[in-house]
């Protein structure tokens, strides 16, 4: 039984984390320690391998890069190599992005700048994460070949993303 | 794990920081990523007449192992021909630096950038050369 049918959910990329969130949580009342109290030995330890499995299959598919991951790997579809070609105009962006975010503080409104970083790597991982869904869905080896560049291209972003998340505590501090 | 001397003085002390003109006929550049950590790293050469690598430059964004590989790499290339430059290996970096088993993939980004920044210069001489013979 893979992660999608643990949880009762068709096989998409394109999943309701909502729908998610709440199977997750029926599953875990399920085999949760209490109900094993009088079982036996076996019955308590299958319950906590259980328990293990359904937690790992939520945090992989609840995190977009993780559950993209898990389909190209249900399509049998290998995780390209460490350092991957990606097209320059990508790279140049990302550079521009993380000086972007380097020399903030020279900025008068260091925090206006944040924003505006902010809202375009938001606006980045949204249009990877909506191309990733058609990617996936389509299955074709070609575009499972785009998928995992775009897999790739996410994280990056999620990178950049943290880096940003940082930046704001920093500021605060100042 | 401890790092090597070599390695925290090419961190604390990177060589050759900055940008070349991307338009400059003499300047190739070579932009290289690596999902699993989110580092990019651009490495830039200024090539002579002669075919010589005068002149290098870079920036990374990355960890320390991958700052101080592309470092490296830049005082490596400088007075070499395309040719030589283009046969440093990753792991002639990684020894170096004394780069821990984890890190090597960062010597890998670095060898990848020099490889790349030689074939952009590459490309616009022959596009250079393709023009001067149109015109």
């Amino acid at each position: 039984m893979n992660y999608f049918e643990l949880f009762g959910l068709p096989q998409d990329f394109r999943l309701d984390v909502e729908q998610l969130t709440e199977r997750y949580r029926e599953l875990q009342r399920s085999v949760h320690p209490d109900r094993f109290a009088n079982a036996g030995a076996l019955e308590r330890r299958l319950s906590v391998q259980h328990a293990a499995r359904i937690n790992q299959a939520f945090q992989t598919l609840k995190d977009p890069v993780e559950r993209a991951r898990y389909l190209l790997e249900l399509h049998g579809s290998d995780i390209a190599g460490e350092n991957p070609k990606l097209d320059q105009a990508f790279l140049l962006e990302q550079m521009e992005l993380r000086e972007t975010l380097a020399d903030i503080r020279s900025h008068s409104d260091p925090h206006a700048v944040l924003d505006e970083l902010s809202d375009t790597v938001r606006q980045r991982t949204e249009t990877l994460i909506h191309l990733l869904g058609e990617q996936l869905q389509e299955a074709s080896a070609q575009s499972l070949s785009a998928a995992r560049t775009s897999v790739d291209k996410l994280m990056f972003l999620n990178k950049i993303h943290q880096e940003v998340n940082e930046m704001y505590d920093e500021l605060m501090e100042d | 794990m401890a790092y090597s001397e070599k390695l925290i003085d090419h961190y604390e002390n990177p060589r050759n920081v900055g940008t070349f003109d991307k338009g400059d006929q003499k300047v190739g550049t070579g932009m290289v990523g690596a999902p699993a950590c989110g580092d990019v790293m651009r490495l830039q050469i200024k090539v002579s007449d002669e075919g010589i690598i005068e002149d290098a430059r870079f920036k990374t964004y990355g960890c320390g192992s991958a700052i101080a590989s592309s470092s490296l790499l830049t005082e490596w290339v400088k007075g070499k021909t395309l040719e030589q430059a283009a046969g440093i290996k990753n792991s002639d970096i990684a020894e170096e630096l004394a780069l821990p088993p984890v890190k090597i993939h960062c010597s890998v980004l670095a060898e990848d950038a020099i490889k790349a920044a030689i074939s952009d210069y590459q490309t616009k001489q022959q596009n250079g050369e393709d023009r001067e013979e149109v015109a």
